[in-house]
This record gives C-alpha cells, sequence and structure tokens, in this order.
C-alpha cells in the first residue's frame, strides 16, 4: 500500500547482543527516539513513586486525628509528592513523547541538537535522584535524615535558614533548578527542530497540531524557566552567603518570592496541559475519522493561551493582600484564559459532530479528558473570581481543582496517549481488554476522590494538614476520597502490568494500526533508527490521508 | 428569552447553593456557603451567580459533549466509508468566541462590585480594632484602643445592623507565612512577615465562629486553629474588664501555687511568656496574664482543663508534635504546683 513508502523492505535482521552492549547503546544514545522512552520510562517509575506517597497521604486523612504518620513525615510527603509529580513525571513524560514524536510527525530524521537532547535527559534524570537522594542526605526542620519538607512552592521565609537550618531544602532548590536547565535544553531543542528540520512541503501552517502546541510550550518553558531558576540561586544566596531577598526576617520580601515562583507556576500548568492538547488534538480526528475542525483557530488558540498565560500569576495570590487594583486586574486576566480555552472544547466537539466515533481505549481516555476538563475549567472561572477564590483558596477545592486538570485532563490525554502511540514505539499493541478494565475503574477511582475533594475545601478544610479535627463535617468526604485511591492505584497497576506484557506478547502492530494520518504512521513500528528510509514529503496536513483518498485530497480544501 | 437566559443561571444558584447548604449545615460549623458577617454574605452573592453560570455552561457544553459521544458513535451497521469531512466554519467559530467574551465581561463586572465593597470602603470610625500576629502555631491579639493583649481566642462585639461596629484586622506575622480563615465571618487574609495586611468583619448574631490557618507555616500547621467568639455588648463589656484587671494577686494564692510561680519565675517559662504583674516578660509565647479564661489551649488544640495543662507543660510534643514550646522536665511537684498557679490566672 502506498502509505508504507517510508519503509526500508530490506532485511532487517540483526545480531542478538549481550546485556552490556544493550546498556552502552543506550546510555550513550543520542537518539530522539530511545531518550525520549528513556523519559518516558523515568517518568512513570516517578509516578508510582509519588502515586504511592499520595495513598499514604489518604490513609492519615481517612480519619480524623489519625497518627498513622507524625506531621514531619506528613508534610514531607505532601511536599515531594507535589514536586516529583510537577518536576520529576509531567516535565520528563511530555517532554519525552514531545522528543519522540516531533521529529517523526515533521519528517525529521532526529532532533536538531542530538547531544544537548542527551544531555538533557541526563541532567534531568540527575536532579531526580539527587532529589530523593534528600531522604538520606538532608538534615531538615527535624533533624537528621529528612527529605524537604515546605511545600511544592516553598513560600519564603519557610525556606529561610532560621526555619529550615540543615539541607533538605538545598536539595529541593538545586533538583528543581537542574531540572530546569534540562527543561530549557529540550526546550531550545524542540524549538530549532520545529522551526528548521520539517520535511518538504510541510509548511508552518501544514504542521500538525501536536508540534505546534510543543512548539508554544517550548517557548513558555524557555520564557518561564529563567525566574524560577533565578529565584533558586536568590534563595540559595540567601541561605549560604547572606543575602536578603527573600529572608524577611532581615527586610526581605516574602511576596517577592510569590511573584517570582508564580510567575514561573502558573505558565507552567500550561506547560503540562498544552502536551495533553495536543494529545487530544491528535487522537481525536483518528477516531472521529474526521479532519480536525477549525484548524487555525486551534493554533490561534494556543498561541493566546501562550500569552495571556503569562499574565495571570498572581491569581494565587488574591489573599496576600494585592489591593483591590491589583485582585481586579488578575481576576479579569485569568477570566480572559477561559475564551481561546473555550474555543478549544468547541472545536474538539465539532471535530467529534458529524464522525463515526470509535471508543478504542486511546478515544475512551481522551472523552474522559474532554468532560474532565471541562468540569476543571468550570472550577477555574469560580477561582478567578477573587472573592471566591477568598474562601476557596488554599482550600481542599483548590486541590480538588487542580488534580481535576492535572490528573482528569493530562494523566487521562496521557494515558489516551500511551495507548495510541504504545504500538508505534513498541511495535505492539497494548491488550484491549486491560486497557478497558484499567479506564472504568481509573474513571470510578478518579471521580470517587476527586469529584468529593471539591465538598470539604466548601466546609473549610485548608490543604497541607496533616489532620483535622473532628465535628467539621469533613470526616465522610475524607473516606470517601481516600477509598477512590484505592481504585486509582490498582487502574494504574493494571496499566503497568499490561505495558510489561503487551511489550512480549501484545498483537504485533505494523506500521499503521490506527489507519492514522500523520507521518509517524508511514514508518515501521518501531520506526528504525534512521526513522524514515526516503525523506517524506506532505502537500497538506494529513499526508497519509491523501495517500489513502487520492480523490479526495486535503489540499484541495486547506 | 433575554429573560429566560438571566433567569436561569439564577435560579441554579439558588438551587445549588440550597442543596449544598441543606448537605452543609448540620454537620459543618465552618461551612463557607453558611454566612454570618458581611464579607462572608458579599462572598456567597458572588459564589452564587458564578456557580450559576458556570452551571449554566456545564449543562449547554456537557449536555453537547454527551449528545456528539452518543449520537455519533460508529455503530457495527455502518458502512467502511468515511464521514464527510469538514474543516471549520468561521460563523460557528466566530459565535463561539463572541459569546464566552460576553459573559467573560458580565462575570467580570459582577466580580469587581464585590472586590470594591470588601476592600474599598472606608472605614468607619467606631470600628472596633485588633492587632493580629501570627505565630508558629498560635495566634497573638492585642487590643491597642483597650489595652488588652491576649492570645488564640479573639472576643469581639457582635454588630448591630442598624448601627454597625466592623471589627478591623491589622495583621502581620513574626516569623513564617499564615492566613486567617474563619469561614463563616470572612475570606482569608495572609499573615506576611514585614508587611501589614488589613481585613475587616461584623457579625451580627453571637457565638463562637471556627476557623483555622490557611497558609501552611511549618510543622504544626494544622493546629493552628482559630476561634472567634462574637459577644452580646453586655458581654463584650464584661470580658474586657476582666481581661483588663490583673490577675490573681499574690496574696489570695495558696501556698502551692505561690511555689507555682515561683516555678514558672525560675525556670525558662518566663523567658517566652508574659504574665503581667510579675517579672515574666517574654514575648515569644503566648502571654499568659489571663490563660485561664480561656477555653482552649495551643491555639485550639485542646481543652483548658488543669490535667490537659499539666500534660501539655510536661510533654508539649503529646499533643502538638513540632510545636516550639519546650518540654521544661520538671519534677511531678513542681509540675503540679505550676500547673495549679496557673489555673489562677482567670
Amino acid at each position: 500500500m502506498a502509505t508504507t513508502t517510508a519503509i526500508d523492505l530490506t532485511n532487517q535482521t540483526k545480531p542478538k547482543k549481550l546485556f552490556l552492549q544493550i546498556a552502552h547503546e543506550w546510555i550513550t544514545t543520542v537518539d530522539h527516539k530511545k531518550l525520549g522512552i528513556m523519559y518516558i520510562v523515568y517518568a512513570l517509575f516517578f509516578l508510582v513513586v509519588a502515586g504511592a506517597m499520595a495513598v499514604l497521604m489518604r490513609i492519615q486523612l481517612a480519619v480524623p486525628h489519625n497518627h498513622f504518620v507524625s506531621p514531619q513525615v506528613f508534610n514531607r510527603l505532601f511536599t515531594m509528592h507535589g514536586t516529583t509529580m510537577v518536576f520529576f513525571v509531567g516535565m520528563p513524560v511530555l517532554l519525552g513523547f514531545g522528543n519522540y514524536l516531533v521529529p517523526l510527525m515533521i519528517g525529521a530524521r532526529d532532533m536538531a541538537f542530538p547531544r544537548l537532547n542527551a544531555f538533557s535527559f541526563w541532567i534531568s534524570a540527575f536532579a531526580g535522584i539527587l532529589f530523593y537522594y534528600s531522604y538520606i542526605g538532608g538534615d531538615g526542620l527535624y533533624g537528621a535524615g529528612s527529605a524537604p519538607d515546605v511545600g511544592w512552592f516553598a513560600y519564603a521565609p519557610l525556606t529561610a535558614k532560621v526555619f529550615s537550618p540543615g539541607h533538605s531544602t538545598d536539595y529541593w532548590t538545586f533538583a528543581v533548578l537542574l531540572s530546569g536547565i534540562g527543561s530549557t535544553g529540550t526546550g531550545i531543542n524542540l524549538i530549532a527542530t520545529i522551526l528548521s528540520m520539517r520535511c518538504k512541503g510541510m509548511t508552518l501552517s501544514r504542521l500538525p497540531l501536536l508540534p505546534w502546541l510543543f512548539l508554544v510550550v517550548s517557548c513558555l518553558i524557555l520564557v518561564t524557566i529563567s525566574p524560577l531558576t533565578a529565584a533558586q540561586i536568590m534563595l540559595t544566596l540567601d541561605r549560604y552567603l547572606g543575602a536578603h531577598f527573600f529572608d524577611s526576617q532581615a527586610g526581605g520580601s516574602a511576596i517577592l518570592w510569590m511573584h517570582f515562583f508564580w510567575i514561573f507556576g502558573h505558565p507552567e500548568v500550561y506547560v503540562l496541559v498544552m502536551p495533553a492538547f495536543a494529545f487530544v488534538n491528535e487522537i481525536i480526528p483518528v477516531f472521529s475519522r474526521k479532519a480536525m475542525f477549525g484548524y487555525s483557530a486551534m493554533v490561534a488558540a494556543t498561541v493566546a493561551i501562550g500569552f495571556i498565560s503569562l499574565s495571570v500569576w498572581a491569581h494565587h495570590m488574591f489573599t496576600v493582600g494585592l489591593g483591590a487594583e491589583g485582585n481586579l486586574f488578575f481576576t479579569i486576566s485569568t477570566m480572559i484564559i477561559s475564551i481561546p480555552t473555550g474555543i478549544k472544547i468547541f472545536n474538539w466537539i465539532a471535530t467529534m459532530w458529524g464522525g463515526k466515533i470509535i471508543f478504542k481505549s486511546p478515544m475512551l481516555f481522551c472523552t474522559g479528558f474532554l468532560f474532565q476538563f471541562l468540569i476543571a475549567g468550570l472550577t477555574g472561572i469560580m477561582l478567578s473570581a477573587s472573592p471566591f477564590d477568598w474562601q476557596l483558596g488554599n482550600s481542599y477545592f483548590v486541590v480538588a481543582h487542580f488534580h481535576y486538570v492535572l490528573v482528569g485532563a493530562i494523566i487521562f490525554a496521557l494515558f489516551g496517549a500511551f495507548y495510541y502511540w504504545y504500538p508505534k514505539i513498541t511495535g505492539r499493541m497494548l491488550n484491549e481488554t486491560l486497557a478497558k478494565w484499567h479506564f472504568w475503574l481509573f474513571v470510578i477511582g478518579f471521580h470517587l476522590t476527586f469529584d468529593f475533594m471539591h465538598v470539604p475545601g466548601l466546609l473549610g478544610m485548608p490543604r497541607r494538614i496533616y489532620t483535622y479535627e473532628p465535628g467539621r463535617g469533613w470526616e465522610i468526604w475524607n473516606l470517601i476520597v481516600g477509598a477512590g485511591a484505592i481504585f486509582q492505584s490498582i487502574a494504574t497497576l493494571i496499566f503497568v502490568g499490561n505495558m510489561i506484557w503487551s511489550y512480549y506478547r501484545g498483537k504485533v502492530a505494523g506500521p499503521d494500526p490506527w489507519d492514522a494520518w500523520t507521518l509517524e504512521w508511514s514508518t515501521s513500528s518501531p520506526p528504525p533508527d534512521y526513522n524514515f528510509a526516503i525523506e517524506p514529503s506532505v502537500s497538506s496536513r494529513r499526508p497519509l490521508w491523501d495517500l489513502k483518498h487520492p480523490e479526495d485530497v486535503d489540499t484541495d480544501y486547506e | 428569552m433575554a429573560l429566560a437566559i438571566w433567569a436561569l443561571p439564577a435560579f441554579h444558584a439558588h438551587w445549588l447553593a440550597r442543596s449544598l447548604a441543606v448537605v452543609a449545615d448540620p454537620f459543618s460549623p465552618t461551612n463557607i456557603f453558611d454566612a454570618a458577617a458581611t464579607p462572608a454574605h458579599l462572598i456567597r452573592g458572588n459564589a452564587d451567580f458564578v456557580l450559576g453560570l458556570t452551571l449554566a455552561i456545564f449543562l449547554v457544553v456537557g449536555g453537547l459533549m454527551l449528545w456528539v459521544v452518543v449520537r455519533y458513535r460508529s455503530r457495527p451497521t455502518d458502512d467502511n466509508t468515511e464521514p464527510i469531512q469538514i474543516y471549520g466554519s468561521n460563523q460557528i467559530e466566530l459565535s463561539w468566541t463572541v459569546i464566552p467574551i460576553l459573559l467573560v465581561f458580565m462575570l467580570f463586572l459582577t466580580t469587581a462590585r464585590v472586590i470594591f465593597a470588601t476592600e474599598s470602603i472606608p472605614k468607619p470610625s467606631n470600628a472596633l480594632d485588633v492587632t493580629v500576629i501570627g505565630h508558629q502555631f498560635w495566634w497573638e491579639y492585642r487590643y491597642p484602643s483597650l489595652g488588652i493583649v491576649t492570645a488564640n481566642e479573639l472576643h469581639i462585639p457582635v454588630s448591630d445592623p442598624e448601627h454597625p461596629t466592623p471589627v478591623y484586622l491589622t495583621m502581620s506575622s513574626a516569623d513564617t507565612d499564615h492566613s486567617y480563615w474563619v469561614p463563616r465571618l470572612a475570606g482569608k487574609m495572609d499573615l506576611i512577615p514585614n508587611r501589614v495586611n488589613v481585613m475587616w468583619m461584623d457579625p451580627t448574631t453571637p457565638g463562637l465562629y471556627l476557623g483555622q490557618c490557611a497558609q501552611y507555616c511549618g510543622t504544626q500547621h494544622a493546629k493552628m486553629l482559630l476561634r472567634v467568639y462574637a459577644d452580646s455588648p453586655a458581654d463584650f463589656q464584661a470580658w474586657v474588664k476582666q481581661q483588663q484587671a490583673p490577675s490573681a494577686a499574690s496574696a489570695t494564692l495558696t501556698p502551692e501555687q505561690l511555689a507555682g510561680k515561683s516555678v514558672f519565675e525560675h525556670n525558662a517559662c518566663m523567658n517566652c511568656h508574659t504574665i503581667a504583674g510579675t517579672g515574666a516578660k517574654g514575648l515569644f509565647g503566648p502571654d499568659l496574664t489571663h490563660m485561664a479564661s480561656r477555653a482552649t489551649l495551643a491555639s485550639g488544640a485542646f481543652d483548658n482543663t488543669p490535667e490537659n495543662l499539666k500534660q501539655w507543660i510536661d510533654e508539649p510534643d503529646s499533643f502538638k508534635p513540632g510545636a516550639l514550646m519546650p518540654p521544661m522536665h520538671l519534677n511531678e511537684k513542681d509540675l503540679n504546683a505550676v500547673t495549679a498557679y496557673l489555673t489562677t490566672l482567670k
């Protein structure tokens, strides 16, 4: 069939390699696919670790005045959980998919800077190890052997030497700083790759949406990691060289840290969620059997979100006393971001409208994404109204809201991406029965946990408390929230098991198991080191559609 | 039609808020919808509007999603042809850009009104000023006009709706960031070192309003509880009188209580605590001049009974692990004596 023109059909059998040879190959590789896989596996490992921490916290909070863990241990747990999930799960898994997919989707043979790519991965990997080494090497608020316990946004002056003696905060600082260097490297690499390595015929207006979104994400990474890095260095100067940026005991400003952190922190949310949009942008059209509705509007909305996201950070600070004018500005800027986001949701619905939607596992997860992202967006609107936020901010309502974004939207889209691209990456399909079990158990667990988590927030329960008073009406909700965690854990184990089982026993996928339209499906699964035997050439956004439907090519309509 | 569009969110807001209130009321003393003072009422109004609007959006957009998922699912009877390819539509896309812009504009204006009504109204001359200082892990209250210093339990007069007498809290922190959150009275406001924030509240019904610190401030953030007593004018006057009076004079103390006073003054207790009229002038811990008049100890962590007090002095970590008060390692006799003395500080 014409779709497989990029595959080299000569004999591909390779000699069997020794373990050391394989290890050497992976450690020294500069191949974007191998690095992408290593990013993803690394992130999955930390997903399980930080997920287990969440389960420990839910056990502690299942009943009031529980003594399952001490306050010291609990404070470390939520700090490690949050930091790990953002910097050592979210970033690497999304950059890993970007690494793997972007060159394949634009018809390139590798990233623009393969060695920088390897450097970025290894420094990120080192950062994760350094972070967890703090359990052995840190010396936190409470004595020997403790991990960071200042919360994932580490508000000053709790991080000052006087309140956080020892080195646990330094481990946090340097782990985050190093992972930022890795992210910045990959950001530069993705921008260069997307701008300069597209195959023949692929103008920016024919660029698939996934690389488009990764282009915007990469620009955001460059803009937002810098203030974070600067803040980490300033904090270290405070702690060791007698600077007083944030050290309020010596005239520094606690608010300054908040500004630095959230000018990174809020765009970071979009750095994490846009790759999820990117996956959904690829999966929904293929499984609805329709072209993306409003491609140009999707690109424009993405760029608009990128810009607006840089102007909303202080909505995390509605209760610090910004004054009416400050609150007003960040209320309107935050509300405005719902407009391009709404455009995206409507375009996805319109893409499905009139289609023949095939509910295989990737699409199931994308459907979950759509509903949950809608709800996450609406609770976001509630939080954007600063007076309502004076009640909701820092309560469990906020925790529920951002987990709706991070789990309900990002993790669901990510699971969809795993089921969609696993056949390309490994050459084998994931088991569909296990996938359905995974989906439904995760949906049940997700909604048990995060729907009911909104309620204690409305009833006055603040976040980051290791225990709570009985008689406040919070008990039953916390118990239900904890029960949901069990379902999610089982579902995640099924998913991991499915990935391992299918790697050896899964149905052989072939180059194009989903009858899809973008370039990565034109080469074999898994793709050879050089990706494409001949350089592809495209004349529309869906080159494989054109090949499969020569009588009705996209070129006529775009 | 226009009327229907306006009525819909209002109706749903009412319904949603009511059902939430019904679920919550009998069980929760910290329900944000159960407003008992003007700032909380203002927020409740804002919340009702936002909830109504978002619920309406949810029903429309969620309904569309459900319809699409059900109506356009592939069926076994489908033929193998691809559906019609549609690439976009300027009119439709324009409509779902413009309508949200209008909604955002409307939402912003109603929200702005609440922001100004809470943050930009002039302070009435008859307002009572209280200075609140956050500490790891307790609250210090100072009444500059009344000459009262106390801790952890705030007493304020109820406000008569006809002649409002709001309470203005001027807030800062002695160490890390904290946040003042009594959900039934007002939204939260942070206490930040090197910075002064102001919030106000005017409860009209006497009673005890609960809350707690809402900004992670260290190990015992969880047990930095808030108790606000809104007293009737007569009760408040009586409380003020009691707090302004010196605590029990030495002449009235029993020998054991006197011994306890001596223990207090000859140990590190006095480095951190103040008891007016004695040599104890420490500022690091709560002022204990009238501590026996408080219902709870350690910032609401447990009831103020002699047994609890004794255990707290002996081993603070047994109630509040990570609290900054060190165990004093007193012998049983001294422990009993100092407990007996402290219970006289009415």
